[in-house]
C-alpha cells in the first residue's frame, strides 16, 4: 500500500473501546499497512480489543487530570508528527471530544481538517474523502493537496467494524507536552442520563419524534410505541432544544447516527440536520400531517396524516397483538 | 465584561442551496441572513455582559462580499459593535482559514468571553471556535448548554455522549453553545432602528496582517475532485390517513417481521 501509517483516535468508554473507534480502525486497516490507536485516561486497558481490530501499538497520552481531551491529545500526536514518529493521516470520530481534537491539531500541525466524512478511499497515493451535503442529496469528494498528515472526521457508522484477529497491541506511552492556558479547562462532575431498552444506535426499531407532537407531554407516545416495537426513543433536534427530551435522544447531524431495521418519524418535517442522522436506515416509515414535508422523500412508507390520531391507534393495534 | 460572539451570515436556508459548478463552493453571492443558530450565542452573550452589570457584546464576522444585513440583525437584538472582514481572496476560505482571519480579527477586540454557535447551519464543519480557541492559545468548552461566568472563570454544562458534564474554564475562554442554551429574543423596532447606527469596522486581510496565501482556495489546500448525486432512495409509498394508515404501518412492519 502506499499509505504506511494511519493513527485512529479511539475513544475508549468503560475499558471499551466505543463502536465508532472499531469502525475507523476496520477502515483504516484497508488502507494502510501500519494502523496505530491514540488513547487517553484508562484507554491502554482496551489494547486487546483495538489489537484484535488491527491496531499494533496504542499510543497512550495517559490520565488527563480532568481536564477535556482536546488540547493535551492534540497535543501529544503534533509532538510524534514534529519527532518524524508521527502517522501519515489521523482519523477521528465525529464526536465531541474527537472535533475538539480535530481542530486543535489542525492548527498545531497548520494543515486543514476534512469533517463530516461517510468514506474514506486510497486515490493516487493519497486519501479521498466522501462527504455528504445538502443533508444527503449530495456526495462530495475532496482530497488534501496539502503534505501530510491529512486530518479527517469520520461520521458514525460510515464502515463496518470487522475484527482481524489482531494480537494485543503494544502499549507505549506518549504523555502530552504542556499546553498551558489553552488546556485549563476541567470536567468537576459528571452526569450520565439513564435511558432505558436498547441503545439509540444499536436499536433495529427506532422510533423519533418532532415538533409535530405539540408538546412536551405527547412524547409518551413515542415511548410506548418504541416500547410495543422492543425499540429505542429517538427525537429532533428541535425538541431536544425545546427541553422536551434529553440530549442523549437526539438523531441528526449534532446527535446519533442510526442505521435501524425500521426507522419511524413521527411528526418530524425532516430538516437536513436530522436527515444525515437517520437517512440511511434500513426502511424508513414516516407519519406527517405536511404532505409536503421532506421526510416523505426519504420515505418508503410515508402517512399523511395526524401523528396524534395515527399513532394512538397504532399503539392499541399493537397491544391487541400482544 | 466583553464578550465577543463569533457570527455567520448564510445563505437563506428556506432557498434551495446550490454549488458553483467551476469551484464546487457554496454560493454566497445573493443576500445573506444570520445564520439561526447564532442567535443562541449573541442572546448568551447580551445576558452574560447584562448579569455582569456592564461591558459589551462585539459580533464578528466574515464574508466574502461585505455583506451586512446578518449582523444588523444580531446588532438589534442589543449587540453593541461589529467587526467585518470581507476580502476578494477570502473567496472559498477554509475552517482553518476563517479560523485564522476570525481570531486576528478577535485579538483586537481584547475579550473576556468569545462564543460561537457549535457549527454553521451551512457547512457545519463545526471546528472553526476550537481552531480559534488554538490560534489564541485559549481554553474552550464546546457544546455548552448552560453557561454561566463566576468571577473570572466560566461554569459550563456540556453535552457528552451519555448526559453532561460540569466544566469549569478561567477566562478568557471560547464557549460554543447550543440552540437550547438560551431563548433568543426578537429584535424591537427600536433595538432595529438603532442598529442601522451602530459601528461596523470594515477590515480586509491586510489589516489584520495576514497573508492572501493563507485564506482563500489555495490556503484552503484541499481540492473537491467530485460532485455527484446521493444514492436516491426508490421513492415511496404515499398513504393519507382517513382513519385507517396505522393499518397501513402494521403491514409494513409485519412485512418487514419487525412484529
Amino acid at each position: 500500500m502506499t499509505i504506511a501509517k494511519i493513527w485512529v483516535v479511539a475513544e475508549v468508554v468503560d475499558g471499551a473501546p466505543t463502536t465508532t473507534s472499531l469502525e475507523l480502525i476496520s477502515q483504516a486497516r484497508t488502507l494502510a499497512d501500519t494502523v496505530e490507536a491514540v488513547v487517553w485516561g484508562d484507554g491502554a486497558t482496551a489494547a486487546g480489543t483495538l489489537g484484535e481490530y488491527g491496531a499494533t501499538t496504542v499510543h497512550d497520552v495517559g490520565d488527563l487530570g480532568g481536564a477535556l481531551p482536546g488540547s493535551p491529545v492534540a497535543a501529544s500526536i503534533a509532538a510524534a508528527v514534529a519527532a518524524g514518529t508521527g502517522p501519515d493521516a489521523v482519523l477521528l470520530p465525529a464526536t465531541y471530544d474527537g472535533r475538539d481534537v480535530a481542530g486543535r491539531l489542525s492548527v498545531k500541525l497548520d494543515r486543514p481538517v476534512l469533517t463530516n466524512v461517510i468514506d474514506l478511499t486510497e486515490s493516487d497515493g493519497g486519501l479521498a474523502s466522501q462527504h455528504a451535503i445538502f443533508g444527503g442529496a449530495e456526495i462530495l469528494t475532496t482530497r488534501f493537496t496539502a503534505e501530510g498528515p491529512g486530518i479527517f472526521v469520520i461520521r458514525a457508522k460510515s464502515f463496518a467494524a470487522e475484527p482481524s484477529g489482531g494480537a494485543p497491541a503494544a502499549v507505549a506511552a506518549a504523555p502530552a507536552p504542556d499546553t498551558g492556558a489553552s488546556n485549563a479547562a476541567r470536567i468537576v462532575a459528571r452526569h450520565v442520563e439513564e435511558r432505558t431498552g436498547p441503545k439509540l444506535d444499536e436499536a433495529a426499531v427506532v422510533v423519533s419524534g418532532g415538533r409535530g407532537l405539540g408538546e412536551k407531554e405527547n412524547y409518551v407516545l413515542i415511548e410506548q410505541l418504541a416500547g410495543l416495537l422492543h425499540g429505542a426513543a429517538g427525537a429532533s433536534r428541535a425538541i431536544v432544544d425545546a427541553g422536551w427530551v434529553p440530549y442523549s435522544h437526539q438523531v441528526g447531524q449534532t446527535g446519533k447516527t442510526v442505521k435501524p431495521t425500521v426507522y419511524m418519524a413521527c411528526g418530524i418535517s425532516g430538516a437536513t440536520q436530522h436527515m444525515v442522522g437517520m437517512k440511511n436506515s434500513k426502511n424508513i416509515l414516516a407519519i406527517n400531517k405536511d404532505q409536503d414535508a421532506p421526510i416523505f422523500q426519504v420515505a418508503d412508507l410515508g402517512i399523511v396524516g395526524d401523528v396524534h390520531k395515527v399513532i394512538p391507534k397504532l399503539i392499541e393495534a399493537l397491544q391487541a397483538r400482544s | 465584561m466583553n464578550v465577543v460572539v463569533c457570527v455567520k451570515q448564510i445563505p437563506d436556508p428556506a432557498a434551495p442551496p446550490a454549488l458553483d459548478p467551476g469551484t464546487k463552493n457554496l454560493v454566497r453571492d445573493g443576500k445573506l441572513i444570520l445564520d439561526d443558530s447564532d442567535a443562541y450565542g449573541v442572546e448568551m452573550a447580551l445576558q452574560l455582559v447584562d448579569a455582569a452589570g456592564g461591558g459589551e457584546v462585539t459580533l464578528v464576522s466574515m464574508a466574502p462580499n461585505g455583506e451586512v444585513s446578518g449582523l444588523r440583525t444580531a446588532l438589534a437584538m442589543g449587540a453593541a459593535k461589529a467587526i467585518l472582514i470581507s476580502d476578494p481572496a477570502l473567496a472559498g476560505t477554509d475552517a482553518l482559514g476563517t479560523a485564522k482571519v476570525l481570531a486576528a480579527a478577535i485579538k483586537r477586540a481584547e475579550p473576556d468571553l468569545i462564543l460561537a454557535a457549535t457549527e454553521s447551519s451551512d457547512g457545519y464543519t463545526g471546528t472553526t471556535p476550537v481552531q480559534i480557541a488554538e490560534l489564541l492559545g485559549l481554553p474552550s468548552v464546546t457544546f455548552a448548554k448552560k453557561v454561566e461566568v463566576v468571577g473570572s472563570s466560566v461554569k459550563v454544562e456540556r453535552q457528552t455522549e451519555a448526559g453532561y458534564d460540569e466544566v469549569e474554564c478561567p477566562l478568557p475562554a471560547v464557549v460554543t453553545v447550543t440552540a437550547g442554551v438560551v431563548e433568543p429574543r426578537y429584535p424591537s423596532f427600536k433595538g432595529i432602528m438603532a442598529a442601522k447606527s451602530k459601528p461596523v469596522d470594515n477590515l480586509t486581510i491586510a489589516d489584520l496582517g495576514l497573508d492572501a496565501g493563507q485564506v482563500g482556495v489555495a490556503g484552503s489546500r484541499q481540492e473537491i475532485t467530485e460532485v455527484a448525486p446521493a444514492e436516491a432512495r426508490a421513492a415511496g409509498e404515499i398513504v393519507v390517513d382517513e382513519g385507517e394508515g396505522h393499518l397501513r404501518v402494521i403491514e409494513f412492519l409485519e412485512q418487514l417481521k419487525v412484529i
